[in-house]
């Protein structure tokens, strides 16, 4: 499995879904050669709209193509469409339900050289409140080419999160995935990490020290944010008593709140969240050292898992 | 309008080449930055920063100085080499620039640099911002001027103009913007990607005085920014023709140069180009 970056991997999938289904449209908004939409646009000039820097004009663009029967996969920055084109999104996309991809790169803290105006941090929580609202984050570059052909055939608005960096990999590129359908990666009885996106290659790095330290961490990912997998959490509460939840965004209202919400609601137990706390990041070098510093180190979820499992009673 | 002898307008073309120099050595240590939007806007931010400008670096926070906003915040390596040129800060700082631990940032912070007067990175809100800087000035009867660096692909934002309509509306004398019009942008040309002109009747059409100059002409930016300080009923656009990578013949006109760092050999030719430029320029 190579390491590519997972907007390559959503890149060339879009590309290649081109061929086969003549309805996608692909737009941006100034940034083709960063989403590396450019490989579509290459290929299908005359499926391609390259706006500017115009990210709400881009969404309500990408609205009214779905209305005309289009597919249109809307990209740019996470940080622009979540926050910049909220209103567009929450409005002409989710409440009016178009059929309208927003695929938001950049995601987290993978651009990582440019620094907190440009990190997207809090996305997953926005779109997740958003009624209508698929919202999925893919955990390396081969799962991010696999959801394009299955958001596409799916009928209805989806936020597709991607990361700049190239994440562990986790999976073939025979991936098959699911809406809604979390994927249990690692069997085990003594705390469930539940992850998404680069998380989840940490958090299996996570368990394999956990493991020597006899401690059976389950791995579940969880990529589906929203309609999360309920039953999948409800079991996992159920065998280990014990949950930790890993993700590159803040632990206030994303992976970490869903979870919460259907435990407490549920099927109590012991919880800790790993991600960034309630603050603003910084500029740095890597993406792997943001993470390490902002509290998403391998570190950070297997220290979250002793604390949990200490917790059960 | 005052007289610019030869001496200052030498003066301050060294000083935009220092600018060019730091700026291409801090985004090559890093391998990371903008070094096409730096180049291009070196010679308006050395006027700005090196003769027109009342600031105090000793004193960043000093109610009184002009204002600078940076609202195409990838030029970043510009602005931070403009300020430690300034003394706002060390030299050595510029080395660390993007470090964990160092107060400069990807894009301008206002809360972790001394002289940044606003935070920006994701473009379109300078206009804007700057309206509310200079409503404010005009309220407490403060005589200092604001100045917003913008780029030309930035002027596709529908947000500029909502900040344009609002300073004519207000009739902010005190508010200069910049249009750093280098007609290309990340993707490619601001002609192919989404075109601009005519953009000096756009900015009349909000009822702005428009100024329109060779960017890198050194005597017409300061003749410009003069003109502007003179105009008392309406605020002014100096729409600023630049070449993106301006002094680095490889980099010059290609948005490949946009955010791209220079290896080792790259950053000789470009050294040796803008410096061989002292000399027949
Ligand atoms: C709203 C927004 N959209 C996209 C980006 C990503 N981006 C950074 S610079 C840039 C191009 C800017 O072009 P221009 O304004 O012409 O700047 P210059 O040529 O002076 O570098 C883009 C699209 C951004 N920073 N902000
Ligand atoms: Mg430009």
């Amino acid at each position: 499995m190579a390491e590519i970056p997972m907007r390559e991997g959503y890149g060339k999938a879009l590309a290649a879904y081109g061929a086969v289904n003549p309805n996608v449209i692909v737009l941006d908004a100034d940034t083709s050669a960063s989403t590396l939409t450019h490989f579509f646009a290459k290929q299908y000039p005359q499926r391609f709209y390259n706006i500017g820097i115009a990210e709400p004009c881009m969404i309500d663009m990408a609205v009214g193509l779905a209305l005309g029967g289009k597919i249109p996969f809307a990209n740019g920055f996470a940080a622009l469409l979540a926050l910049r084109a909220l209103e567009q999104i929450r409005t002409c996309v989710a409440y009016a339900r178009t059929n309208v991809k927003i695929a938001a790169s950049y995601a987290g803290v993978s651009d990582f050289k440019d620094g907190p105006t440009h990190h997207s941090i809090m996305d997953i929580a926005i779109m997740r409140a958003m009624p209508q609202m698929t919202v999925i984050v893919p955990a390396d570059a081969n799962e991010a080419g696999a959801w394009v052909p299955v958001i596409a055939e799916y009928d209805g608005p989806v936020y597709l999160r991607i990361s700049r960096a190239a994440t562990l990999p986790v999976h073939q590129s025979s991936v098959t995935v699911q809406i809604g359908k979390g994927i249990t990666l690692r069997d085990g009885g003594d705390v469930t990490i539940i992850a998404a996106g680069s998380m989840v290659g940490r958090s299996l790095l996570a368990a394999d020290q956990l493991a020597a330290r006899g401690l059976d961490a389950r791995v579940l990912e969880m990529h589906t944010i929203k309609p999360i997998d309920a039953p999948l959490i409800l079991q996992a509460a159920a065998e280990t008593g014990a949950i930790v939840t890993a993700e590159e965004h803040t632990i206030l209202g994303g992976l970490g709140g869903a979870v919460a919400e259907v435990l407490s609601l549920h099927h109590p137990v012991p919880l800790e969240m790993v991600g960034v706390h309630d603050t603003f990041t910084r500029t740095a070098p890597t993406t792997e050292l943001l993470m390490d510093a902002f509290c998403m180190g391998v570190e950070d979820v297997t220290a979250a898992a002793e604390r949990v499992i200490q917790r059960k009673r | 309008m005052y007289f610019h002898p030869d001496s200052q307008i030498i003066e301050l073309q060294e000083r935009a080449r220092d600018l060019r120099l730091d700026s291409l050595e801090m985004i090559h240590r890093r391998q990371a930055g903008h070094p096409g939007g730096s180049l291009s806007a070196a010679d308006i931010v050395a006027a700005l920063f090196f003769h027109k400008m009342r600031i105090d670096p000793q004193n960043p926070e000093w109610p009184e100085r002009d204002r600078f906003i940076l609202s195409k915040g990838h030029a970043s390596a510009l602005l931070y080499a403009a300020l430690a040129q300034s003394g706002y800060f060390p030299r050595e700082d510029l080395r660390h620039w993007g470090d964990l631990d160092c107060h400069l940032q990807g894009h301008p912070d206002r809360l972790k640099t001394p002289g940044v007067n606003m935070t920006a990175g994701l473009l379109g809100h300078g206009v804007a911002v700057g309206v509310g800087i200079a409503l404010a000035a005009r309220m407490d009867g403060l005589p200092f001027h604001t100045y917003v660096l913008m780029g030309d692909g930035e002027c596709q934002g529908g947000i500029v103009w909502e900040g344009a309509m609002a300073a004519a509306k207000y009739r902010l004398a005190n508010l200069t913007a910049i249009v750093d019009f280098n007609n290309v942008q990340l993707d490619g040309t601001v002609q192919d990607i989404l075109p601009l002109e005519p953009l000096a009747d756009k900015w009349r059409a909000c009822n702005w005085a428009v100024i329109e100059i060779n960017g890198h002409d050194m005597r017409q930016i300061l003749q410009a920014l003069d003109t502007a300080g003179e105009i008392h009923d309406r605020p002014t656009v100096i729409i600023a023709r630049t070449t993106k990578g301006k002094g680095v013949s490889f980099m010059e006109n290609k948005s490949q140069w946009h955010g791209a760092a220079p290896n080792d050999a790259q950053l000789a030719q470009a050294i040796a180009e803008i410096k061989g430029a002292r000399h027949h320029g």
